[in-house]
């Protein structure tokens, strides 16, 4: 299967080492190179301290790369900006504005005019399933309606590349697998480049084309896999996907991986 | 000490009684309260409203009871008043012993009192019978030898009061209070005091109601009551303001810059724990004893406690909102605008209520220091007089006032940061 879309974002031999006070080191990540097509759906995973969110901080703009450096449509990231949006795993949202105001705050940061906000708004909250909510304030929904929230929130500003750092982490098992669905359809229909980083391998498996595998000290990509399984879930139930065996299958390798890296440090700690 | 004992009689008792009404079957308000059997768990634990009225009623009754107060049925004894008399025992030089009575009149302090009329004595000696009057709660010198034939010559003492004997520098009881004889040999009356207090030490309810209608009619010392409490008020607002208007920037410019921290750190570190009331004297000497001090002075007291909770207000935003306002192509002025200074407010409300709390606090102590017009001003004059009900009025009134302020910023609080503690 050859992809015909063009890549708009590089990661090129991104490296990051801390100084800690006592003048110790640690290398959260050494020389990760990615590259993004447009439209791509890329999920991370890796056990913790593997520099997953790090990297996901530096394609934000939030942290800059000791090393390397990171292109977006043939511009280096230098900052945060609207091209990149973020979704949170949760305690992002504006707790003073109502769900309306929360949705049309990128756009209302650009002086985009009233009417127009509160069609886009409008539209959004339909497409997350929101429309009786707009005028609730925040702390009255629940979990998983606050994440949709910062889903449109974050569509609302049409941004390049979406990176959502385990956005659906705090939410109990059964909300989780509706909002999996919901970030499937939001993909499908709106065709956004997104990095999702996860630390479930279910959540990657099902929310990925491609999953990159990363290893700690230092962090660095593992292994990289094509999955057929978010094409699937776009046209079928998610518990479909999960009966394939080939889903099974993978999700043991993954898995066995996984645990091996974890057993790796443990050893070292030793 | 006997208050106290009576107090916690009562606490003892009320208890009792509600739970031999109740059992265990006394509603609670809540439903955690009910749901739970389990001795220990605080969120069951709601305060008692019944427990709470008979708190009030409690502390009025025990107050009217000993201060006689005509709301309260009950009193304890109260001074005695009226007419009394003892005997007393002279004997003369020559050794010889006669009788006389005192009459003795005891009326309240304030009261006009006409001396008693001594009966015709019967078969008169040497001892004469006297009159006194004097004031309940007071003792009073009698001297009784001053009218007795004799009296002069060396020899003369008083030997016995009511037949019990009596030398210099001893008491006896009589009827209705107790006598001491001094050490030159006159006798002091005391009538019998009860268990009530005077009205100089604690005057009843009553008496303060009445006394808060006649100076928010008439004022106190030309001054009227409104005029004392709006200074007051007036000078708490004006110096919690300009303490918000300097200490909220500040705390911000602590939060956000490394220098603005690094340079004001050490200031508002050392000047928070002073007491505003420790700077009074300083404050007078500067900027003297008048409008300009009092405001400076609460302009202190507000200052520190606003920077603080500025400062922890920016301190509490999350990064993750930082972060979503940044990517949502906020920039530098509009994260501030509409992240930080929201995400702050909570902080900033619960450090206003402080401050306003002690503002008015430190404003009733710098009147009672010196002022022209305000509520401290009122009772530090009062207590000058003795005008012990105008003292405890006053007090009320504080204590009220500062109550109210509480509740308006809570009421504030609750329609301007709705979300306060509601977030995770």
């Amino acid at each position: 299967m050859s992809d015909q879309r063009d890549s708009i974002l590089h990661i090129d031999n991104v490296s990051m080492t801390f100084t800690l006070p006592n003048g110790t080191s640690i290398e959260a990540l050494k020389d990760v190179s990615l590259e993004l097509k447009a439209g791509e759906l890329l999920s991370v995973l890796g056990p913790s301290g593997c520099g997953k969110s790090t990297l996901l901080n530096i394609v934000a703009g939030f942290l800059a790369p000791t090393g390397g450096q990171v292109i977006l449509n043939s511009n280096k990231v230098t900052g945060p900006h609207a091209e990149r949006g973020m979704v949170f795993q949760q305690g992002a949202l504006f707790e003073w504005m109502s769900v309306r105001k929360n949705i049309g705050f990128g756009l209302s940061m650009r002086k985009v005019p009233k009417n127009e906000i509160r069609e886009k708004v409008d539209e959004l909250l339909e497409i997350v399933g929101l429309h009786e909510f707009g005028d609730k304030a925040i702390y009255e929904l629940s979990g998983g309606m606050q994440q949709r929230v910062a889903l449109a929130r974050c569509l609302a500003n049409d941004p390049d590349v979406i990176l959502m750092d385990e956005p659906l982490g705090a939410l109990d098992a059964l909300t989780r697998e509706k909002m999996q669905g919901l970030v499937l359809k939001l993909w499908k229909d709106t065709g956004k480049t997104i990095i999702l980083i996860t630390h479930s391998v279910e959540e990657a498996l099902l929310l990925g084309e491609r999953l990159v595998v990363m290893a700690p000290r230092p962090g660095r990509i593992h292994k990289e896999y094509k999955l057929p399984f978010a094409e699937m879930g776009v046209a079928a139930d998610l518990r479909e996907v999960k009966k394939h065996k080939d889903y099974a299958a993978k999700r043991e390798e993954i898995l066995s991986m996984i645990w091996e890296m974890e057993e790796e440090i443990m050893g070292r700690k030793e | 000490m006997l208050v106290l004992i009576i107090y916690i009689a009562i606490f003892v008792a009320a208890y009792f009684i509600y739970a031999l009404a109740y059992g265990n079957k006394a509603p609670k308000r809540g439903f955690n309260a009910n749901k739970t059997i389990t001795f220990g768990d605080e969120s069951a634990v709601t305060s008692n409203r019944t427990a709470s009225v008979i708190s009030v009623i409690t502390i009025f009754t025990i107050w009217g009871a000993f201060t006689g107060s005509s709301l309260v049925p009950l009193h304890v004894p109260g001074p005695f008043t009226g007419d009394t008399s003892f005997t007393y025992t002279a004997t003369n030089a020559e050794n010889q012993q006669d009788d006389a009575v005192v009459y003795v009149r005891v009326g309240l302090v304030g009261e006009e009192i006409e001396d008693p009329v001594a009966p015709e004595m019967a078969n008169p000696g040497f001892a004469i019978d006297d009159v006194a009057t004097i004031r309940a709660w007071r003792s009073g010198l009698i001297k009784v030898r001053k009218n007795d034939m004799g009296s002069d010559i060396e020899g003369y003492v008083v030997s016995a009061i009511d037949g019990q004997p009596i030398v210099p520098n001893q008491t006896v009881s009589v009827a209705d209070g107790q006598i001491r004889m001094t050490g030159k040999g006159t006798l002091s009356f005391e009538p019998n005091q009860g268990w009530q207090m005077e009205a100089i030490w604690l005057p009843a309810p009553e008496a303060i109601v009445k006394r808060l209608i006649e100076i928010s009619r008439d004022g106190y010392q030309n001054v009227t009551l409104s005029e004392n409490i709006g200074w007051s008020l007036f000078r708490v607002v004006t110096g919690f303001l300009l303490g918000s208007l300097v200490g909220i920037p500040l705390g911000y410019a602590m939060g956000l810059n490394d220098w603005f921290r690094g340079w004001f750190d050490p200031i508002v570190e050392f000047m928070r724990p002073i007491p505003p009331l420790a700077l009074i004297p300083l404050v007078i000497i500067w900027f003297g004893i008048w409008e300009q001090g009092k405001i400076s002075l609460l302009f202190l007291a507000a200052l520190w406690i606003m920077t603080i909770s500025a400062r922890a207000g920016v301190s509490g935003v999350s990064i993750s909102k930082v972060h979503a306002a940044y990517s949502l192509g906020a920039s530098k002025l509009q994260v501030l605008l509409h992240v930080i200074v929201p995400n702050s407010l909570p902080e900033i409300f619960t450090g206003a209520r402080v401050a306003m709390g002690v503002c008015w606090g430190t404003v009733v102590a710098a009147e009672l220091v010196a002022a022209e017009k305000g509520a401290g001003k009122m009772i530090i004059a009062a207590s000058k007089f003795q005008q012990t009900d105008i003292v405890i009025m006053g007090i009320i009134l504080i204590g009220v006032i500062g109550f109210s302020i509480d509740i308006l910023m809570r009421y504030a609080e609750r329609k301007l940061v709705p979300w306060k503690g509601k977030s995770d």
